[in-house]
């Protein structure tokens, strides 16, 4: 620490890191064009951008995943070469990725100086470590038992030992990707008191997010890149969310959704005690009791992993339950034959599952190939009792690909020649257009630009409109807010509490998906 | 150099071909291939005498599939082979039916009688060989216990085994026999595995001469009999040397003996039934440095007593071929 | 997501891996003193060059499509089918029992019957590897590896006991009934004017695996059947999300490449050997996987890599007789050595390939 001390005495003037004319392509496609940055120590920087703009591309440069293919980058004011990931670390460059990179069976101390071991004997490095340790956590109320192992700790916790296994490593510069994607609200805040605490003791932090309400709340300044081009830069102060968005998308975006409110009529969906075990036999849910009616959306929020998943899948007919659940009065197989996933179609339920990559789609096969999958045994499909008819797929999967806007409009690509968006609206255009009683929704806007999220809120408002019940389940908080009728939290296993979306806020329902009782609370 | 030479021969090899020139001889292994130390090996071995001695040449083959027995047959029926000497039962009903579509050309086959004018049948009397052999163990053994490992259990196998039983319990009529078949299909003839787990097994209960009339499988079997300190009888060929001081005595089948009778007879081959046995050399049991040791004189002497009195007919061994039965097992 | 043409996967990779293994091969045959430019002169002749060697390249051929489609099959549902050599042996069983049921006046006759006899005992042996995968969880490498042992067992005994002839030493059946001969290709070309070798033993088996060749393609890539099988193979988890039985799916489609395997049979029992004897698939069913591989587990591609399979096996005995110097033993080594680069070592070449062609993209662009 000392060291770094006296160098950011020395040339207070430099930025901590300045990018010049940065280029990248694979292939023909160019995903970083002629980048200029410059970001002043001690602040923290902001960058934004739809998925594909080529943030990520520009933080591996960084980081010495990727070498540009022109273009200079200079670190406190020296050029400098990051040929690997060694030489960004021996630059005081550190990062904390979006999945972190820890050995779950290790110790917080053993993951921390994992990789930066002295000598051939661990014991003294650990010795040494956990001094350094102690200190850097007071410094940085960065608190974390070194002895408690990845496994048993909270991701909250996981991501201080990303933070502190740089800073381990003498960083001056840390890059953050998506750092609050799995974190709760209260986590999030925490986060980003950490993130100005490091700040203000003189570190630089690069914060890559696509959300703005972060950007707005935790930045000094902001660059926003499109398409690959770094499109603009702009003190935090001096901007706004609707210009953000606008900068990424290339032109207005509504940021809320537009919509009436709901005109709830009979119940479609009943759920009473829902218990399910996993494959371990751990129960993930601990019953689950609600119910969704007709021309409403009932949001499921929740952190990830408290069994928002498990709930779809039982109701997608993907994993077998017990308890009850009846759809337009009649009770459901939970367990039996007619449990799987044919069955629920059959009985008006439509789902868009939370990963649409590995459950939604089959990305080697074509679009027109995915338009019919899961419903591969609908008549309208059928040539004769053996043999599909390709061509009316193939007609319908244009019809489809018009309404929904899907671009490239070639239903001869496989799924995953297109983007986030395009995919999930692949998906959407499958199933809403199914027409079904009950549309269930995971994670809807997940990996999906800000144009195609306004579309795809859109859509999904129009069929509430019509009269259909819609379970949508969202780890963001803001699509919660804005898309849904009424709002349930998950926690452990369990409904924490129920509220109507216009009753409620953002505070209320963090504490409830921390598991605590707002009403105490 | 070779290298050189061989990409400056390029085409013009390929004046080369299959043809013979004056009628040479040629010989069709069975699947086991060419070394398997024993059956095949043996006509190799005969061939490759004939070659040596007369300064002729002839050509060989080996297969890979089943299909080829016919395909090789007629490749060298066509090609102007004569005769063509195959080894192995198995080659039975290709060579009825190529036999019949070439009636100008000579065939040989060992081990079956295939009714075919122009073939020649070679048959051996292994009873009468398993029998000295059989002698022999009974002899050498201190536990009165011997082994028998057959390849794959066929009647052929039987034919030995009842040979080699009867020669054991011709001498000691309180000795014990223990017997064991690799397997029931072909891949028992090359399971040297296989057999020294049964060499092993048998070792276990007793035996300490140990008999091994399974072609390539008998590898397995000397060997293990030579690392367990017991001693083994080979069959065929002489395998005395594969492990000397260990190896009583090999069983000879002069499979040798057939192909070189059968190249030297060239295109006049005498067709019909051919018996090759003890009284004309055809079988008969191995002595040599290797095993002078160990095949001690009166061994020896008891061996060459039953030998003598096979010839001379005082002493009858049973084929178990002729009806399928062995009165002594 | 960038590729390269269309063209340059299917013919341009495979040709360059081919030429590649010609030339490693080249190397082995220059190594023992012999000239690689002879070596493969006489095994095209050998294989290609008379009607004989074309005779006996298409009746392996005939072999490799069958076992090539039947690993295809499986593939398509990500079922690694190894065990086609254990089901040809058994499927042999069953076209034996039909062949020997009845005194066949004709083939038209009997080869209905005995290709519902082969395919429902081949069938029958892939069976019982899929039960134990779709419900228990065995691991179908494992199970079918196994029963390849067991089906060659059980023919053995059945060769051994039941089935044996009386007549003859030979694990084998007594002669099918000479009505039910299958048309040889110079029976069949003889009456239209061709002439083609007697011996050789391509038989309308051939017809009847391109038939078959056809109906997979049908079978995957227009039946909702075969949609299904490659939903649930590209992956099962969506498979699940669709509501595809993946019980049904395992067992359908291994009793389909079971069922394939069998027709095996057809060509060479009921075919060329007009009985059953021990070893008759002789490796098929393995060489079968490199077939599938080499050709992209698509029909028209198996047809194609099974026709060089089968000039490899045909041109590589030819090659023994030819010259001399040259042992089985180097033969095996050079077909391996063909099948390890255009099977195994596929994205050797295929990723170059691909970078040179993008990289050529990008400098036009």
């Amino acid at each position: 620490m000392a060291a770094s001390d006296n160098q950011g005495r020395r040339e207070t003037a430099a930025p901590a890191i300045e990018l010049k004319g940065i280029s990248k392509a694979f292939g023909p496609v160019e995903a970083n064009k002629d980048i200029s940055l410059s970001v002043a120590k001690g602040t923290i920087h902001g960058i934004v951008g739809e998925n594909g703009a080529g943030k990520s591309t520009l933080m591996s440069i960084l980081y010495g995943f990727y070498k540009a293919d022109k273009g200079e980058i200079i670190v406190n004011g020296t050029p400098t070469q990051i040929p690997d990931s060694q030489a960004a670390i021996a630059a005081g460059i550190g990062m904390v990725h979006q999945h972190f990179k820890l050995v779950d069976n290790f110790t917080v101390l053993e993951n921390v100086i994992l990789g930066a071991e002295e000598g051939g004997l661990l014991k003294p490095s650990l010795a040494k470590a956990r001094k350094h340790l102690v200190e850097l956590a007071r410094e940085y109320e960065l608190e974390v038992n070194p002895d408690a192992l990845i496994e048993d700790l909270s991701v909250g916790h996981q991501q201080r030992v990303e933070i502190l296994k740089a800073l381990y490593r003498h960083a001056d510069i840390l890059i953050l990707d998506e750092p609050t994607g799995v974190l709760t609200p209260s986590e999030a805040d925490h986060l980003f008191r950490i993130l100005e605490n490091l700040r203000d003791q003189g570190k630089t932090i690069i914060l890559i997010t696509h959300k703005l309400r972060e950007i707005m709340s935790a930045t000094d300044t902001v660059s926003v890149m499109r398409r690959g081009q770094m499109t603009a830069t702009r003190k935090t102060a001096d901007t706004s969310p609707a210009e953000l968005a606008e900068l990424m998308v290339g032109r207005k975006v509504l940021l809320r959704v537009d919509k009436t409110p709901a005109k709830p009529g009979k119940t479609i969906l009943e759920v009473r005690d829902l218990k399910v075990r996993d494959d371990a036999g751990v129960e993930r849910l601990k019953g689950v009791s609600f119910d969704v009616r007709a021309g409403e959306i009932l949001g499921i929020a929740g952190v990830a992993g408290n069994g928002q998943s498990d709930l779809l899948q039982v109701l997608g007919g993907i994993t077998v339950a017990t308890g009850t659940i009846r759809v337009n009065g009649d009770a459901i197989d939970l367990t039996g034959r007619h449990s799987d996933g044919q069955s629920r179609r059959a009985r008006g339920i439509a789902h868009v599952p939370e990963d649409r990559q590995h459950l939604g789609l089959i990305m080697d096969f074509f679009a027109w190939e995915n338009i019919c999958f899961g419903y591969h045994h609908d008549p309208k499909y059928q040539k004769n009792r053996l043999a599909m008819d390709n061509a009316a797929i193939l007609a319908d999967t244009i019809g489809k690909m018009e309404r929904f806007d899907i671009r490239p409009p070639n239903p001869h690509l496989p799924a995953h020649s297109f983007s986030g968006g395009n995919q999930q609206k692949i998906v959407l255009a499958r199933e809403i257009e199914r027409n079904p009683d009950l549309l269930l929704v995971g994670q809807p806007t997940r990996g999906v630009d800000i144009g195609a999220i306004e579309f795809i809120h859109q859509r999904i408002v129009e069929l509430r409109d019509a009269g259909k019940a819609i379970l949508l389940v969202s780890v963001e908080l803001d699509e919660i807010l804005s898309l849904t009728d009424r709002v349930a939290v998950m926690f452990d296993g369990r409904i924490q509490g129920e509220r109507i979306t216009a009753e409620t806020n953002e505070r209320e329902l963090g504490l409830m998906m921390a598991g605590m009782n707002a009403e105490v609370a | 150099m070779s290298f050189m030479k061989a990409v400056l021969g390029t085409v013009s090899a390929i004046a080369l071909s299959a043809t013979a020139a004056l009628a040479d001889p040629a010989i069709i292994y069975d699947l086991g291939g060419k070394f398997d130390k024993s059956f095949n090996e043996a006509a190799f071995n005969g061939a490759e005498r004939w070659a040596k001695e007369t300064g002729g040449t002839y050509r060989d083959i080996e297969l890979s599939s089943e299909a080829q027995r016919e395909q090789a047959l007629r490749r060298f029926a066509e090609g102007g082979f004569n005769p063509i000497v195959v080894t192995g039962f198995a080659f039975a009903s290709a060579l009825e039916t190529v036999a019949a579509d070439y009636p100008d050309t000579k065939f040989a086959i060992i081990d079956m009688v295939v009714g075919n004018d122009n073939v020649r049948s070679v048959v051996f009397t292994e009873h009468e060989g398993s029998y000295l052999v059989g002698v022999a163990a009974a002899k050498a053994s201190k536990s009165g216990t011997v082994g028998f490992i057959g390849g794959m259990d066929i009647p052929l196998i039987r034919k030995f085994a009842c040979g080699y039983v009867q020669g054991v319990k011709a001498t000691n009529a309180g000795a014990t026999v223990i017997q064991n078949m690799t397997g029931t299909t072909p891949s028992a003839w090359n399971d040297p595995v296989k057999g020294a787990e049964l060499t092993k097994a048998q070792i276990g209960q007793g035996a300490d001469v140990v008999y091994a009339a399974a072609g390539g499988t008998g590898v397995g079997v000397l060997q293990t009999a030579a690392d367990e300190g017991v001693l083994s009888i080979g069959v065929d060929s002489n395998q005395n040397y594969l492990h000397p001081g260990s190896v009583l005595t090999s069983m000879i089948k002069r499979v040798d003996v057939a192909v070189f009778n059968a190249f030297s007879a060239g295109a006049d081959l005498e067709t019909g039934f051919h018996v090759l046995g003890t009284a004309n050399g055809g079988i008969d049991y191995a002595l040599d440095e290797n095993n002078a040791a160990i095949f001690t004189d009166e061994i020896k002497a008891a061996v060459d007593a039953a030998k003598a009195g096979i010839i001379d007919g005082s002493i009858q061994v049973h084929d178990y071929m002729s009806d399928n039965s062995c009165p002594v097992m | 997501m960038e590729t390269m043409p269309r063209w340059a996967d299917v013919i341009l990779v495979p040709l360059i891996n081919l030429v590649l293994a010609f030339s490693v091969a080249g190397l082995v045959v220059l190594a023992i003193g012999q000239n690689p430019l002879d070596a493969i002169y006489f095994m095209i002749k050998g294989s290609l060059g008379s009607t004989r060697g074309i005779g006996y390249t298409l009746y392996y051929a005939t072999n490799y499509i069958f076992t090539g489609l039947a690993v295809a099959v499986a593939f398509h549902a990500r079922l690694f089918n190894i065990g086609g050599e254990g089901q040809a042996a058994v499927s042999g069983i069953g076209a034996a029992v039909v062949m020997l049921a009845f005194d066949w006046p004709h083939w038209a006759l009997a080869l209905p019957f005995a290709i519902i006899g082969a395919g429902l005992f081949g069938a029958a042996w892939a069976f019982i590897p899929a039960w134990l995968q779709a419900k228990r969880g065995s691991h179908i490498v494992i199970t079918t590896i196994m029963f390849n042992f067991i089906g060659a067992a059980l023919l053995g005994y059945l060769l051994n006991g039941l089935l044996k002839s009386p007549h003859t030493q030979n694990a084998e059946t007594v002669n099918f009934p000479e009505g039910a001969h299958l048309p040889t290709a110079h029976e069949v070309l003889a009456p239209l004017g061709i002439a083609f070798n007697k011996s050789a033993p391509a038989n309308i088996s051939f017809l009847l695996a391109i038939a078959c060749a056809v109906l997979v393609w049908y079978l995957l890539w227009r039946t909702r059947l075969g949609y299904q099988i490659r939903a649930f193979g590209k992956s099962e988890a969506a498979a699940k999300y669709a509501g595809i039985n993946a019980v049904r799916i395992t067992i359908v489609t291994m009793l389909i490449s079971g069922a394939l395997a069998g027709m095996l049979s057809i060509n060479v029992v009921v075919g060329e050997q007009e009985r059953l004897i021990k070893e008759f698939v002789e490796g098929a069913g393995f060489v079968g996987i490199a077939v599938a591989l080499m050709g992209r587990s698509h029909p028209f591609g198996i047809v194609l890599a099974a026709l060089l399979f089968g000039m490899l096996t045909q041109g590589g005995f030819e090659l023994l007789f030819e010259m001399p110097a040259i042992s089985r033993e180097m033969v095996l080594v050079i077909q391996a050595l063909i099948i390890l680069f255009t099977g195994a070592l596929n994205y050797m070449v295929h990723d170059p390939v691909e970078r040179l062609f993008l990289r050529r993209r990008k400098r036009k662009a």
